[in-house]
Protein backbone atom coordinates (compact mmCIF):
# COMPACT_ATOMS: atom_id res chain seq x y z
CA UNK A 1 0.00 0.00 0.00
CA UNK A 2 1.72 3.15 -1.11
CA UNK A 3 -1.07 5.42 -1.45
CA UNK A 4 -1.83 7.94 1.37
CA UNK A 5 -5.39 9.18 3.13
CA UNK A 6 -5.04 12.93 3.78
CA UNK A 7 -6.91 15.96 4.23
CA UNK A 8 -6.26 19.63 3.47
CA UNK A 9 -8.24 22.52 5.53
CA UNK A 10 -10.91 20.29 6.40
CA UNK A 11 -13.96 22.31 8.12
CA UNK A 12 -17.19 21.17 8.94
CA UNK A 13 -19.90 23.26 11.15
CA UNK A 14 -23.70 21.80 12.11
CA UNK A 15 -25.97 24.46 12.60
CA UNK A 16 -23.07 27.37 13.31
CA UNK A 17 -21.30 25.31 15.73
CA UNK A 18 -18.08 24.17 14.13
CA UNK A 19 -17.17 20.79 14.63
CA UNK A 20 -14.44 21.00 12.52
CA UNK A 21 -12.01 23.85 11.85
CA UNK A 22 -9.49 23.73 8.97
CA UNK A 23 -8.00 20.48 10.20
CA UNK A 24 -5.14 18.82 7.81
CA UNK A 25 -3.42 15.42 8.47
CA UNK A 26 -1.41 13.05 6.35
CA UNK A 27 -2.02 9.83 7.57
CA UNK A 28 1.35 7.00 7.01
CA UNK A 29 0.34 4.18 4.63
CA UNK A 30 0.50 1.86 7.00
CA UNK A 31 0.56 0.91 11.26
CA UNK A 32 -1.76 2.22 13.53
CA UNK A 33 -2.92 5.58 14.28
CA UNK A 34 -5.06 7.29 17.10
CA UNK A 35 -7.41 10.06 17.42
CA UNK A 36 -8.04 11.01 20.49
CA UNK A 37 -9.81 14.02 22.48
CA UNK A 38 -12.61 14.81 24.45
CA UNK A 39 -16.48 14.61 23.45
CA UNK A 40 -17.33 16.93 20.49
CA UNK A 41 -13.35 17.13 19.46
CA UNK A 42 -14.33 16.13 15.91
CA UNK A 43 -13.19 12.87 16.05
CA UNK A 44 -16.44 10.88 14.37
CA UNK A 45 -17.13 13.87 11.99
CA UNK A 46 -13.79 13.56 10.71
CA UNK A 47 -14.22 9.49 10.67
CA UNK A 48 -16.99 10.74 8.36
CA UNK A 49 -16.12 12.80 6.41
CA UNK A 50 -13.21 10.92 5.22
CA UNK A 51 -15.17 7.91 4.62
CA UNK A 52 -17.91 10.21 2.58
CA UNK A 53 -20.78 9.83 5.00
CA UNK A 54 -20.98 13.76 5.51
CA UNK A 55 -19.48 16.20 3.22
CA UNK A 56 -17.30 18.91 4.53
CA UNK A 57 -18.14 22.62 3.84
CA UNK A 58 -14.74 23.29 2.65
CA UNK A 59 -11.59 21.57 2.21
CA UNK A 60 -10.57 18.40 0.39
CA UNK A 61 -9.46 14.54 0.72
CA UNK A 62 -7.17 12.81 -0.75
CA UNK A 63 -6.25 9.00 -1.46
CA UNK A 64 -3.08 9.26 -3.20
CA UNK A 65 -3.45 12.45 -5.84
CA UNK A 66 -6.78 11.60 -6.16
CA UNK A 67 -9.55 13.59 -4.22
CA UNK A 68 -12.59 11.47 -2.44
CA UNK A 69 -14.11 14.90 -0.53
CA UNK A 70 -17.56 14.26 -3.36
CA UNK A 71 -17.86 10.53 -3.70
CA UNK A 72 -20.19 8.51 -1.65
CA UNK A 73 -19.45 6.22 1.17
CA UNK A 74 -19.79 3.36 -1.04
CA UNK A 75 -17.10 4.47 -3.75
CA UNK A 76 -14.90 5.78 -1.22
CA UNK A 77 -15.23 2.15 0.51
CA UNK A 78 -14.48 0.41 -3.31
CA UNK A 79 -10.96 2.37 -3.39
CA UNK A 80 -10.18 0.31 -0.09
CA UNK A 81 -11.33 2.44 2.97
CA UNK A 82 -13.91 1.16 5.03
CA UNK A 83 -15.05 2.11 8.62
CA UNK A 84 -17.09 0.68 11.73
CA UNK A 85 -19.28 3.21 14.03
CA UNK A 86 -19.47 4.02 17.19
CA UNK A 87 -23.01 2.80 17.44
CA UNK A 88 -22.59 -0.82 16.09
CA UNK A 89 -23.85 -1.28 13.23
CA UNK A 90 -24.71 -5.15 11.65
CA UNK A 91 -27.69 -6.70 10.36
CA UNK A 92 -28.94 -8.58 13.50
CA UNK A 93 -31.82 -10.16 12.17
CA UNK A 94 -29.37 -12.54 10.08
CA UNK A 95 -26.32 -14.35 10.51
CA UNK A 96 -23.14 -13.64 11.76
CA UNK A 97 -22.26 -14.95 8.39
CA UNK A 98 -24.22 -13.75 6.68
CA UNK A 99 -23.23 -10.26 7.82
CA UNK A 100 -19.49 -11.01 6.65
CA UNK A 101 -20.96 -12.49 3.14
CA UNK A 102 -22.76 -9.14 2.54
CA UNK A 103 -18.77 -7.60 2.55
CA UNK A 104 -17.80 -9.26 0.24
CA UNK A 105 -16.64 -7.05 -2.75
CA UNK A 106 -17.76 -7.34 -6.52
CA UNK A 107 -19.86 -10.14 -6.16
CA UNK A 108 -21.28 -11.57 -9.54
CA UNK A 109 -24.36 -12.75 -7.79
CA UNK A 110 -25.42 -9.23 -6.65
CA UNK A 111 -25.79 -7.72 -10.34
CA UNK A 112 -29.11 -8.44 -11.57
CA UNK A 113 -28.44 -10.62 -14.39
CA UNK A 114 -26.16 -12.66 -12.25
CA UNK A 115 -28.70 -13.10 -9.46
CA UNK A 116 -31.24 -14.29 -11.97
CA UNK A 117 -29.14 -16.26 -14.35
CA UNK A 118 -26.32 -17.35 -11.62
CA UNK A 119 -23.73 -17.76 -14.20
CA UNK A 120 -20.80 -18.66 -11.87
CA UNK A 121 -22.71 -17.36 -8.98
CA UNK A 122 -22.81 -20.88 -6.56
CA UNK A 123 -19.20 -21.04 -6.68
CA UNK A 124 -18.43 -17.78 -6.02
CA UNK A 125 -20.64 -17.46 -2.99
CA UNK A 126 -18.91 -21.25 -1.94
CA UNK A 127 -15.09 -19.21 -1.81
CA UNK A 128 -16.82 -16.65 0.00
CA UNK A 129 -18.74 -18.71 2.34
CA UNK A 130 -15.02 -20.08 3.15
CA UNK A 131 -13.56 -16.80 3.25
CA UNK A 132 -16.07 -15.85 5.84
CA UNK A 133 -15.66 -18.55 8.20
CA UNK A 134 -12.03 -18.04 8.06
CA UNK A 135 -12.08 -14.52 8.68
CA UNK A 136 -15.18 -14.80 11.51
CA UNK A 137 -12.34 -17.32 13.22
CA UNK A 138 -9.29 -14.74 12.82
CA UNK A 139 -11.30 -12.39 14.72
CA UNK A 140 -11.84 -15.26 17.24
CA UNK A 141 -15.58 -15.99 16.10
CA UNK A 142 -14.84 -19.47 15.13
CA UNK A 143 -17.86 -20.91 17.13
CA UNK A 144 -20.42 -18.45 15.28
CA UNK A 145 -20.28 -19.64 11.89
CA UNK A 146 -23.17 -21.37 11.19
CA UNK A 147 -25.88 -20.02 9.38
CA UNK A 148 -28.01 -19.80 12.55
CA UNK A 149 -26.05 -18.03 14.56
CA UNK A 150 -28.12 -14.95 14.60
CA UNK A 151 -25.69 -11.81 14.45
CA UNK A 152 -28.01 -9.72 17.18
CA UNK A 153 -27.48 -12.74 19.71
CA UNK A 154 -24.03 -12.02 20.01
CA UNK A 155 -22.52 -10.53 22.85
CA UNK A 156 -21.72 -6.47 22.34
CA UNK A 157 -17.92 -6.99 22.40
CA UNK A 158 -18.79 -9.82 20.18
CA UNK A 159 -20.74 -7.87 17.59
CA UNK A 160 -17.91 -5.51 17.65
CA UNK A 161 -15.34 -8.64 16.49
CA UNK A 162 -17.96 -9.07 13.51
CA UNK A 163 -18.10 -5.91 12.70
CA UNK A 164 -13.78 -5.73 12.44
CA UNK A 165 -14.63 -9.26 10.15
CA UNK A 166 -17.07 -7.31 7.94
CA UNK A 167 -14.30 -4.22 7.30
CA UNK A 168 -11.76 -7.20 6.39
CA UNK A 169 -14.03 -8.85 4.24
CA UNK A 170 -14.45 -5.76 2.00
CA UNK A 171 -10.75 -6.56 1.58
CA UNK A 172 -10.01 -2.50 2.26
CA UNK A 173 -6.44 -1.77 3.09
CA UNK A 174 -7.33 1.14 5.35
CA UNK A 175 -9.70 0.69 8.46
CA UNK A 176 -11.07 3.62 10.22
CA UNK A 177 -13.02 2.54 13.34
CA UNK A 178 -15.30 4.47 15.67
CA UNK A 179 -13.99 3.27 19.45
CA UNK A 180 -13.35 -0.15 18.79
CA UNK A 181 -13.25 -1.29 22.23
CA UNK A 182 -15.55 1.38 24.19
CA UNK A 183 -17.89 -1.01 26.16
CA UNK A 184 -16.49 -4.37 25.57
CA UNK A 185 -15.18 -6.97 28.60
CA UNK A 186 -11.12 -6.65 29.40
CA UNK A 187 -11.20 -10.22 27.80
CA UNK A 188 -12.39 -8.85 24.69
CA UNK A 189 -10.33 -5.23 25.07
CA UNK A 190 -7.22 -7.70 24.86
CA UNK A 191 -8.21 -9.68 21.99
CA UNK A 192 -9.73 -6.61 19.58
CA UNK A 193 -5.86 -5.11 20.54
CA UNK A 194 -4.43 -7.78 19.36
CA UNK A 195 -6.02 -7.93 16.42
CA UNK A 196 -5.09 -4.55 15.92
CA UNK A 197 -1.48 -5.21 16.21
CA UNK A 198 -1.67 -7.79 13.80
CA UNK A 199 -3.39 -5.73 10.81
CA UNK A 200 -1.56 -2.82 11.48
CA UNK A 201 1.40 -5.73 10.79
CA UNK A 202 0.30 -6.94 8.12
CA UNK A 203 0.70 -3.53 6.00
CA UNK A 204 -3.08 -2.30 6.94
CA UNK A 205 -3.79 1.33 7.81
CA UNK A 206 -5.68 1.07 11.11
CA UNK A 207 -7.02 4.97 12.11
CA UNK A 208 -9.41 4.64 15.39
CA UNK A 209 -10.77 7.10 17.43
CA UNK A 210 -10.45 5.91 21.08
CA UNK A 211 -10.69 7.31 24.71
CA UNK A 212 -9.13 4.57 26.66
CA UNK A 213 -5.62 6.32 26.69
CA UNK A 214 -3.88 3.09 27.80
CA UNK A 215 -5.25 0.92 25.13
CA UNK A 216 -3.68 4.12 22.57
CA UNK A 217 0.05 3.68 24.19
CA UNK A 218 -0.34 0.11 23.98
CA UNK A 219 -1.02 0.05 20.36
CA UNK A 220 -0.74 2.75 18.46
CA UNK A 221 2.62 4.05 16.32
CA UNK A 222 0.91 7.51 16.22
CA UNK A 223 -1.69 9.99 18.23
CA UNK A 224 -3.70 13.04 16.97
CA UNK A 225 -4.53 14.83 20.12
CA UNK A 226 -7.77 16.46 18.41
CA UNK A 227 -9.71 19.76 20.57
CA UNK A 228 -12.38 21.60 19.24
CA UNK A 229 -12.63 20.50 15.85
CA UNK A 230 -8.60 21.12 15.43
CA UNK A 231 -5.47 18.80 15.80
CA UNK A 232 -3.90 20.10 18.52
CA UNK A 233 -1.02 17.45 18.84
CA UNK A 234 0.47 14.71 15.87
CA UNK A 235 3.04 12.34 16.89
CA UNK A 236 4.46 9.43 18.29
CA UNK A 237 2.67 8.78 21.40
CA UNK A 238 5.50 8.58 24.35
CA UNK A 239 5.68 12.36 23.38
CA UNK A 240 2.39 13.56 22.69
CA UNK A 241 1.49 11.65 25.21
CA UNK A 242 4.18 13.13 27.85
CA UNK A 243 2.70 16.85 27.12
CA UNK A 244 1.43 18.14 29.71
CA UNK A 245 -0.88 20.82 28.44
CA UNK A 246 -2.03 17.97 25.73
CA UNK A 247 -3.59 15.94 29.08
CA UNK A 248 -4.37 18.70 30.55
CA UNK A 249 -6.62 19.44 27.25
CA UNK A 250 -7.66 16.22 27.02
CA UNK A 251 -9.03 15.62 30.90
CA UNK A 252 -10.79 19.34 30.45
CA UNK B 1 -67.29 -23.51 -11.62
CA UNK B 2 -66.43 -20.38 -14.04
CA UNK B 3 -67.10 -18.24 -10.61
CA UNK B 4 -64.61 -20.19 -8.83
CA UNK B 5 -62.14 -19.85 -12.12
CA UNK B 6 -62.74 -16.06 -12.15
CA UNK B 7 -62.07 -16.13 -8.20
CA UNK B 8 -59.10 -18.17 -8.43
CA UNK B 9 -57.69 -15.79 -11.96
CA UNK B 10 -58.16 -12.11 -9.54
CA UNK B 11 -56.44 -13.89 -6.69
CA UNK B 12 -53.56 -15.31 -8.96
CA UNK B 13 -53.36 -11.42 -10.68
CA UNK B 14 -52.98 -9.87 -7.42
CA UNK B 15 -50.42 -12.74 -6.55
CA UNK B 16 -48.45 -11.54 -9.17
CA UNK B 17 -49.37 -7.82 -7.80
CA UNK B 18 -48.26 -8.64 -3.99
CA UNK B 19 -45.30 -10.47 -4.98
CA UNK B 20 -43.31 -7.46 -7.12
CA UNK B 21 -44.74 -4.92 -3.80
CA UNK B 22 -43.25 -7.27 -1.42
CA UNK B 23 -39.90 -7.30 -3.47
CA UNK B 24 -40.06 -3.77 -2.13
CA UNK B 25 -42.08 -3.70 0.84
CA UNK B 26 -40.63 -7.07 2.53
CA UNK B 27 -37.49 -7.58 1.05
CA UNK B 28 -35.94 -3.70 0.52
CA UNK B 29 -37.98 -2.12 3.07
CA UNK B 30 -39.20 0.86 0.61
CA UNK B 31 -43.37 1.46 0.86
CA UNK B 32 -44.99 2.53 -2.00
CA UNK B 33 -48.46 3.52 -2.78
CA UNK B 34 -47.76 3.83 -6.70
CA UNK B 35 -48.22 0.20 -7.31
CA UNK B 36 -51.92 0.55 -9.10
CA UNK B 37 -50.62 3.07 -11.26
CA UNK B 38 -48.00 0.89 -12.48
CA UNK B 39 -50.42 -1.96 -12.72
CA UNK B 40 -52.32 0.60 -15.04
CA UNK B 41 -49.68 1.65 -17.05
CA UNK B 42 -49.02 -2.27 -17.79
CA UNK B 43 -53.01 -2.77 -18.82
CA UNK B 44 -53.18 0.69 -20.59
CA UNK B 45 -50.35 -0.21 -22.69
CA UNK B 46 -51.04 -3.77 -23.91
CA UNK B 47 -54.83 -2.86 -23.91
CA UNK B 48 -53.93 -0.40 -26.63
CA UNK B 49 -51.51 -2.32 -28.34
CA UNK B 50 -54.14 -5.54 -28.13
CA UNK B 51 -57.06 -3.03 -29.72
CA UNK B 52 -55.42 -1.18 -31.97
CA UNK B 53 -52.95 -3.96 -33.47
CA UNK B 54 -54.09 -7.33 -31.86
CA UNK B 55 -50.47 -8.88 -31.72
CA UNK B 56 -49.52 -12.05 -29.80
CA UNK B 57 -49.91 -11.94 -26.27
CA UNK B 58 -46.01 -11.59 -25.40
CA UNK B 59 -45.99 -9.06 -28.28
CA UNK B 60 -48.61 -6.87 -26.48
CA UNK B 61 -47.32 -7.79 -22.73
CA UNK B 62 -43.94 -6.98 -22.88
CA UNK B 63 -44.03 -3.22 -24.17
CA UNK B 64 -46.11 -2.49 -21.66
CA UNK B 65 -43.31 -4.27 -18.87
CA UNK B 66 -40.56 -2.58 -20.21
CA UNK B 67 -42.84 1.00 -20.28
CA UNK B 68 -43.54 -0.15 -16.23
CA UNK B 69 -40.15 -0.49 -15.58
CA UNK B 70 -39.07 2.65 -16.88
CA UNK B 71 -41.79 4.63 -14.78
CA UNK B 72 -40.49 2.51 -11.94
CA UNK B 73 -37.35 3.78 -12.20
CA UNK B 74 -38.39 7.19 -12.75
CA UNK B 75 -40.00 7.21 -9.64
CA UNK B 76 -37.39 5.68 -7.35
CA UNK B 77 -34.91 8.22 -8.62
CA UNK B 78 -36.95 9.93 -6.36
CA UNK B 79 -35.91 8.14 -3.21
CA UNK B 80 -32.54 9.22 -3.63
CA UNK B 81 -32.39 12.46 -2.12
CA UNK B 82 -35.97 11.59 0.23
CA UNK B 83 -36.33 10.24 3.92
CA UNK B 84 -38.08 6.94 3.59
CA UNK B 85 -41.62 8.62 4.95
CA UNK B 86 -40.90 11.52 2.11
CA UNK B 87 -40.50 9.08 -0.41
CA UNK B 88 -43.84 7.38 0.49
CA UNK B 89 -45.80 10.30 -0.13
CA UNK B 90 -43.69 11.11 -3.62
CA UNK B 91 -44.69 7.64 -4.58
CA UNK B 92 -48.32 9.20 -3.53
CA UNK B 93 -47.75 12.29 -5.95
CA UNK B 94 -46.81 9.69 -9.11
CA UNK B 95 -49.93 7.80 -8.45
CA UNK B 96 -51.75 10.92 -8.76
CA UNK B 97 -49.90 11.59 -12.03
CA UNK B 98 -50.90 8.22 -13.52
CA UNK B 99 -53.93 8.30 -12.22
CA UNK B 100 -54.41 11.49 -13.92
CA UNK B 101 -53.04 11.08 -17.27
CA UNK B 102 -55.21 7.39 -17.36
CA UNK B 103 -58.57 10.02 -16.77
CA UNK B 104 -57.63 12.90 -18.88
CA UNK B 105 -55.41 11.54 -22.41
CA UNK B 106 -58.90 11.27 -23.58
CA UNK B 107 -57.58 10.86 -27.37
CA UNK B 108 -55.03 7.79 -26.14
CA UNK B 109 -57.02 6.01 -23.19
CA UNK B 110 -60.29 7.10 -23.96
CA UNK B 111 -60.56 8.86 -20.50
CA UNK B 112 -63.57 7.96 -18.08
CA UNK B 113 -64.79 5.81 -20.73
CA UNK B 114 -62.35 3.40 -20.79
CA UNK B 115 -60.50 0.69 -23.64
CA UNK B 116 -63.05 -2.01 -24.25
CA UNK B 117 -62.97 -4.90 -26.71
CA UNK B 118 -59.63 -5.86 -25.83
CA UNK B 119 -59.36 -9.31 -27.83
CA UNK B 120 -58.51 -12.51 -26.17
CA UNK B 121 -54.95 -13.25 -25.91
CA UNK B 122 -52.86 -15.39 -28.47
CA UNK B 123 -50.38 -17.79 -27.70
CA UNK B 124 -48.54 -19.94 -30.24
CA UNK B 125 -51.54 -20.14 -32.14
CA UNK B 126 -53.88 -20.78 -29.50
CA UNK B 127 -56.48 -18.34 -28.08
CA UNK B 128 -57.35 -18.22 -24.76
CA UNK B 129 -60.84 -17.23 -25.02
CA UNK B 130 -61.89 -19.25 -21.48
CA UNK B 131 -61.89 -18.32 -18.02
CA UNK B 132 -60.21 -21.52 -17.62
CA UNK B 133 -57.38 -21.29 -20.68
CA UNK B 134 -56.76 -18.03 -18.72
CA UNK B 135 -56.45 -19.30 -15.49
CA UNK B 136 -53.88 -21.65 -16.41
CA UNK B 137 -52.09 -18.38 -18.25
CA UNK B 138 -52.52 -16.04 -15.32
CA UNK B 139 -51.32 -19.11 -12.94
CA UNK B 140 -48.14 -19.59 -14.87
CA UNK B 141 -47.49 -15.73 -14.98
CA UNK B 142 -47.98 -15.96 -11.37
CA UNK B 143 -46.09 -18.83 -11.02
CA UNK B 144 -43.05 -17.65 -12.90
CA UNK B 145 -43.40 -14.46 -11.49
CA UNK B 146 -43.22 -15.40 -7.64
CA UNK B 147 -40.05 -17.86 -8.58
CA UNK B 148 -37.98 -15.07 -10.28
CA UNK B 149 -38.85 -13.13 -7.00
CA UNK B 150 -37.78 -15.75 -4.72
CA UNK B 151 -34.62 -16.14 -7.31
CA UNK B 152 -33.71 -12.30 -6.80
CA UNK B 153 -34.45 -12.81 -2.61
CA UNK B 154 -32.29 -15.91 -2.39
CA UNK B 155 -29.41 -14.46 -4.45
CA UNK B 156 -26.83 -12.38 -3.35
CA UNK B 157 -28.41 -9.29 -4.95
CA UNK B 158 -31.19 -10.19 -2.19
CA UNK B 159 -29.01 -10.30 0.68
CA UNK B 160 -27.97 -6.77 -0.46
CA UNK B 161 -31.91 -5.69 -0.34
CA UNK B 162 -32.04 -7.41 2.77
CA UNK B 163 -29.07 -5.20 4.39
CA UNK B 164 -30.47 -2.02 3.14
CA UNK B 165 -33.90 -2.62 4.45
CA UNK B 166 -32.62 -3.45 7.79
CA UNK B 167 -29.19 -0.94 7.81
CA UNK B 168 -28.94 0.87 4.57
CA UNK B 169 -25.82 2.72 6.21
CA UNK B 170 -24.11 -0.14 7.09
CA UNK B 171 -24.66 -1.47 3.41
CA UNK B 172 -23.24 1.65 2.39
CA UNK B 173 -19.87 1.66 4.90
CA UNK B 174 -19.37 -1.61 3.20
CA UNK B 175 -19.25 -0.37 -0.62
CA UNK B 176 -23.01 -1.22 -1.55
CA UNK B 177 -24.10 1.24 -4.18
CA UNK B 178 -27.55 1.38 -2.19
CA UNK B 179 -29.21 3.97 -4.38
CA UNK B 180 -28.09 0.99 -7.76
CA UNK B 181 -29.87 -1.63 -6.11
CA UNK B 182 -33.36 0.11 -4.59
CA UNK B 183 -33.58 1.40 -8.58
CA UNK B 184 -33.17 -2.33 -9.37
CA UNK B 185 -35.63 -3.54 -7.21
CA UNK B 186 -38.52 -0.60 -8.52
CA UNK B 187 -37.56 -1.67 -12.11
CA UNK B 188 -38.13 -5.37 -11.07
CA UNK B 189 -41.11 -4.27 -9.30
CA UNK B 190 -42.32 -2.42 -11.93
CA UNK B 191 -42.06 -4.44 -14.76
CA UNK B 192 -43.84 -7.38 -12.78
CA UNK B 193 -46.79 -4.82 -11.82
CA UNK B 194 -47.32 -4.34 -15.50
CA UNK B 195 -47.71 -7.95 -16.52
CA UNK B 196 -50.16 -7.73 -14.13
CA UNK B 197 -52.23 -5.60 -15.67
CA UNK B 198 -51.35 -6.94 -19.02
CA UNK B 199 -52.93 -10.27 -17.74
CA UNK B 200 -55.78 -7.76 -16.32
CA UNK B 201 -56.78 -6.04 -18.99
CA UNK B 202 -57.04 -9.36 -21.34
CA UNK B 203 -58.66 -10.79 -19.09
CA UNK B 204 -61.30 -8.18 -18.13
CA UNK B 205 -61.61 -6.94 -21.73
CA UNK B 206 -62.30 -3.96 -20.62
CA UNK B 207 -60.48 -1.21 -18.43
CA UNK B 208 -60.84 2.01 -17.19
CA UNK B 209 -59.52 4.74 -14.31
CA UNK B 210 -61.48 3.33 -11.99
CA UNK B 211 -58.98 0.08 -11.56
CA UNK B 212 -56.18 1.97 -11.12
CA UNK B 213 -56.62 4.23 -8.16
CA UNK B 214 -55.07 5.27 -4.72
CA UNK B 215 -57.23 2.54 -3.03
CA UNK B 216 -56.07 0.13 -5.22
CA UNK B 217 -52.64 0.75 -4.64
CA UNK B 218 -53.64 0.26 -0.33
CA UNK B 219 -55.84 -3.02 -1.21
CA UNK B 220 -51.87 -4.29 -2.52
CA UNK B 221 -50.34 -2.94 -0.30
CA UNK B 222 -52.86 -4.60 2.57
CA UNK B 223 -52.48 -7.98 0.90
CA UNK B 224 -48.64 -7.51 1.06
CA UNK B 225 -49.25 -6.62 5.34
CA UNK B 226 -51.79 -8.59 5.70
CA UNK B 227 -50.09 -11.97 4.55
CA UNK B 228 -46.59 -10.92 5.78
CA UNK B 229 -44.08 -8.79 4.22
CA UNK B 230 -41.05 -10.31 2.96
CA UNK B 231 -41.98 -14.24 3.87
CA UNK B 232 -42.56 -16.83 1.94
CA UNK B 233 -45.90 -17.50 1.39
CA UNK B 234 -47.29 -14.03 2.56
CA UNK B 235 -47.99 -12.65 -0.81
CA UNK B 236 -49.51 -16.06 -1.75
CA UNK B 237 -51.70 -15.82 1.59
CA UNK B 238 -52.46 -12.11 1.17
CA UNK B 239 -54.11 -12.32 -1.87
CA UNK B 240 -56.26 -15.27 -1.38
CA UNK B 241 -57.62 -13.74 1.81
CA UNK B 242 -58.53 -10.59 0.32
CA UNK B 243 -59.43 -11.63 -2.72
CA UNK B 244 -61.49 -14.77 -1.46
CA UNK B 245 -62.68 -13.27 1.55
CA UNK B 246 -64.91 -10.60 0.79
CA UNK B 247 -66.88 -12.89 -1.64
CA UNK B 248 -67.86 -14.89 1.10
CA UNK B 249 -70.20 -11.71 2.12
CA UNK B 250 -72.35 -12.42 -0.96
CA UNK B 251 -73.63 -15.81 0.27
CA UNK B 252 -74.66 -13.61 3.88
CA UNK B 253 -77.58 -12.55 0.98
CA UNK B 254 -76.71 -8.74 1.72
CA UNK B 255 -77.75 -5.93 -0.45
CA UNK B 256 -75.52 -5.44 -2.70
CA UNK B 257 -74.94 -1.74 -1.32
CA UNK B 258 -74.27 -2.97 1.77
CA UNK B 259 -71.76 -5.76 1.13
CA UNK B 260 -69.88 -3.14 -0.92
CA UNK B 261 -69.49 -0.78 2.38
CA UNK B 262 -69.24 -3.89 4.80
CA UNK B 263 -65.93 -5.27 2.41
CA UNK B 264 -63.96 -1.78 3.17
CA UNK B 265 -64.97 -2.52 6.87
CA UNK B 266 -63.59 -5.35 6.83
CA UNK B 267 -60.23 -4.60 5.09
CA UNK B 268 -60.35 -1.97 7.56
CA UNK B 269 -60.60 -4.03 11.07
CA UNK B 270 -58.45 -7.01 9.76
CA UNK B 271 -55.96 -4.41 8.90
CA UNK B 272 -55.87 -2.98 12.36
CA UNK B 273 -56.25 -6.49 13.92
CA UNK B 274 -53.15 -7.62 12.15
CA UNK B 275 -51.21 -4.24 12.63
CA UNK B 276 -52.07 -4.84 16.64
CA UNK B 277 -51.75 -8.22 16.48
CA UNK B 278 -49.99 -10.05 13.89
CA UNK B 279 -47.26 -6.87 13.10
CA UNK B 280 -45.48 -9.83 10.91
CA UNK B 281 -48.45 -10.88 9.03
CA UNK B 282 -50.35 -13.87 9.11
CA UNK B 283 -47.69 -15.86 8.34
CA UNK B 284 -44.56 -13.70 8.02
CA UNK B 285 -41.30 -13.14 10.04
CA UNK B 286 -40.25 -10.09 9.19
CA UNK B 287 -42.13 -6.80 11.48
CA UNK B 288 -43.15 -3.79 9.44
CA UNK B 289 -42.08 -0.39 11.11
CA UNK B 290 -39.62 -2.13 13.44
Amino acid sequence: MSETLSCRGVSMSFNGLSALAGVNLVFPSSGIVSIIGPNGAGKTTLIDILTGFIRPDSGSCFIGQREITHLPPDQIAALGITRTFQHLRCITQTSALENVLLARPRQRGESLLGALFRLGVAEEEKQNREIAKRLLESVGLGHATTESDRAGELSYGQQKLLSLACCLATEAQMLLLDEPIAGVSPKRREQILKLLLTLGNQGMLIIFVEHDISAVKEVADQVIMMDEGKVIAHGVPSEVLARPEIMEAYIA
Amino acid sequence: MEYVSHLLVLAAIYTILVVSLDLLIGHTGIMSVAHASLFGLGAYTTALLAVHYDPPFIISIVPGMVIGSAMAVIISLASLRLTRDQFVLATFGFQSILFGIFENWVSVTRGPFGVSGIPHPRILGLTASSPPLMLILVSASALLCYAAVIRFARSPFGRVLRAIREDEVFAKSLGKATYRYKISAFAISGCIAALAGGLYAYYMTFIDPTSFTIMESILILSMVIIGGAGSRWGPLVGALVLVILPEGLRFLGLPDSVAGSLRQVIYGVLLIAIVIFRPSGLVGSFRLGR
